[in-house]
């Protein structure tokens, strides 16, 4: 009981369970979206081109959240043009414009002199060392995202399952694309603190990924993947702080261990079970293959 | 009484057609690419009517149906549903297109995918409510996939799924449908359920469009059939698309007379090919 108590009675880790449990939080509920709809490249790439405008707002004494958030913005602008006047695959537009924005940062970082540091914060995270103005603002951001799906999620899901006949029952299929993509955006300056831009994707895939393993039903596994990824953010906070390694990394590698739990005991994919009899089918003679 | 297909004459005869009408096409050219896949089409729909779109492959059967749903745009001519320009009354449209291309591995049930009818009419903020598990549940009922409502939809036959898209299609309780080859590649019982259905939809006073190649069933099952093969070739009573001038306009070269028979072969390869063809006449 005290490794539990113990920790919480010091204000930085307080400030640094809040923001790991929250990136946790709002990387599943968008990470839901996010595997579903084939995005795990992008989000990389948005989190990878985050790393300018972070050492833009450094250099210029700015916050760092605005700075990352309009890089990220800029990024996402880029690879739907490139993509749609260059008629290249948007795979490859991503490519593109994710390695020249982190080259365009360590670019940026080589010209400051003496902030050696803090580079390592901004690849893995450094949630320890997170204010309170700067935690008040993720709480904001925080709020905005989960606000927007709440009001929007429906729409979201039907626009992801099946954009063609969303668009033809009247959903704005291209507006909503734009909005989640920006949400993916603000998700990824939420977390960059708790488990830096290399690792966000991670946050965005692993606990939606894991649900996905347990559960056929999507308001389940969009309910069940925010369990893990406020568990796990807890759990890995803690390990840390025990064993005095970076805390990012292991709330990541806890998020990994469950999902390779659940791939190994998992009804339905899990890797142990026996392999049965693919379901008969009574009515007509495919058996639920894809199209 | 076959009329050869024309441009609605009279203007005072057009302006009712166009008012009465929930579809309305007036000189429709539209394609893919720089390739045209319609051209010239007039076609208008009067609301409650259960119309046929037939042709051979590649006829642009397809293609019409989804300028109606406001998918494509027209590059010519005036198109009209709903009294407004395509895609404005979505709300009140429901397209099933033929093939859906969907991710069967996706986490929804055949209830989910019904309810998903529903978002439109809900909009924004509202979560579903009593009302629409209600409306869910009937439209499963009416496509008997009502024991089927927490299946995953991966799991589901052809057929079925076909069945649960029609659902999702009457929970949201459209005034007009449009469906791409609803009855196609699927079992004979399910095929007489979902006309039954259609055909309830269309004496409520809902407008059906289908597009399909079953000839049988465009002429026995439906009220309207409207002939194309890349223009309008004829539009009237179900009744029209047994004439030969009419079989042999719309599909040409894809025609075979047997003694005093006629087959349509409609292969399944695409043809650019306008109308015009040998047919086949065998002693």
């Amino acid at each position: 009981m005290d490794a539990l108590f113990e920790p919480l009675s010091f204000q930085f880790f307080q400030r640094a369970l809040v923001a790991s449990v929250l990136a946790g939080v709002v990387c599943a509920i968008i990470g839901s979206y996010v595997v579903l709809k084939g995005l795990a490249f992008i989000g990389d790439a948005l989190a990878h081109a985050t790393f300018p405008g972070v050492v833009a707002a450094f250099i210029f004494g700015g916050p760092y959240v605005i700075g990352g958030g309009i890089a990220a913005f800029l990024a996402a602008i880029s690879i739907g043009w490139i993509s749609r006047r260059a008629h290249l695959r948007v795979d490859t537009a991503i490519g593109v414009v994710f390695a020249g924005t982190f080259a365009l940062g360590i670019l940026l970082y080589s010209a400051i002199q003496g902030f050696v540091g803090e580079l390592l914060g901004f690849l893995v995270g450094n949630v320890l060392a997170i204010g309170a103005d700067d935690l008040a603002g993720l709480l904001v951001i925080g709020a905005i995202v989960m606000v927007i799906v709440a009001a929007l999620w429906k729409e979201l899901l039907y626009a992801t399952f099946d954009p063609l006949g969303a668009a033809a029952s009247g959903l704005p299929v291209g507006a909503l694309e734009y909005l989640f993509l920006g949400l993916v955006a603000l998700t990824i300056v939420l977390s960059l603190q708790a488990v830096g831009i290399i690792l966000v994707v991670a946050m965005l895939v692993t606990p939606a990924a894991t649900a996905q393993l347990l559960t056929v039903r999507f308001a389940r596994l969009i309910v069940l993947a925010t369990l893990i990824g406020a568990t796990t953010a807890v759990v890995g906070l803690y390990l840390s702080y025990w064993l005095d390694v970076a805390s990012g990394a292991t709330i990541v590698l806890v998020q990994t261990s469950v999902f390779l739990v659940a791939l190994l005991l998992s009804p339905r994919s899990g890797l142990l079970r026996r392999p049965r009899a693919a379901p008969s089918n009574h009515l007509e003679g495919s058996s639920g293959a894809g199209p | 009484m076959i009329e050869p297909h024309t441009a609605p004459g009279h203007e005072h005869e057009a302006g009712h057609a166009r008012a009465h009408s929930d579809v309305w096409l007036s000189g429709v050219t539209t394609g893919y690419g720089d390739r045209a896949a319609i051209e010239n089409v007039d076609l208008a729909v009067p609301a409650g009517t259960l119309l046929a779109i037939v042709g051979p492959n590649g006829a642009g059967k397809s293609t019409l149906l989804k300028v109606m749903a406001g998918l494509l745009p027209a590059w010519q001519g005036r198109v009209e549903v709903l009294g407004s320009a395509p895609g404005r009354e979505a709300r009140r449209v429901a397209y099933v297109p033929q093939a859906e291309t969907v991710d069967w591995a996706f986490p929804v049930t055949a209830g989910d995918v019904v309810m998903m009818g529903r978002y439109p009419v809900l909009g924004p903020l509202r979560r579903p409510g009593r009302v629409d598990r209600r409306l869910v549940d009937e439209a499963l009922e009416k496509v008997r996939m009502a024991e089927h409502r927490q299946t995953q939809i991966g799991r589901l036959s052809g057929g079925q799924r076909r069945r649960v898209f029609l659902a999702r299609a009457l929970a949201a309780d459209p005034a007009l449908y449009l469906l791409d080859e609803p009855v196609t590649g699927i079992d004979a019982t399910t095929q007489e359920d979902l006309m039954d259905i259609l055909e309830a939809e269309s004496r409520r006073g809902r407008t059906v469009v289908a597009t399909t190649h079953d000839l049988a069933c465009a002429a026995q099952r439906f009220q309207r059939v409207a002939a194309i093969n890349r223009r309008m070739i004829a539009d009237g009573p179900a009744a029209i698309i047994l004439d030969p001038d009419v079989l042999a306009r719309t599909y040409g070269g894809h025609l075979l007379v047997v003694g005093d028979r006629t087959l349509v072969i409609d292969d399944a390869h695409h043809h650019d090919q306008p109308a015009e063809g040998e047919v086949h006449y065998h002693e």
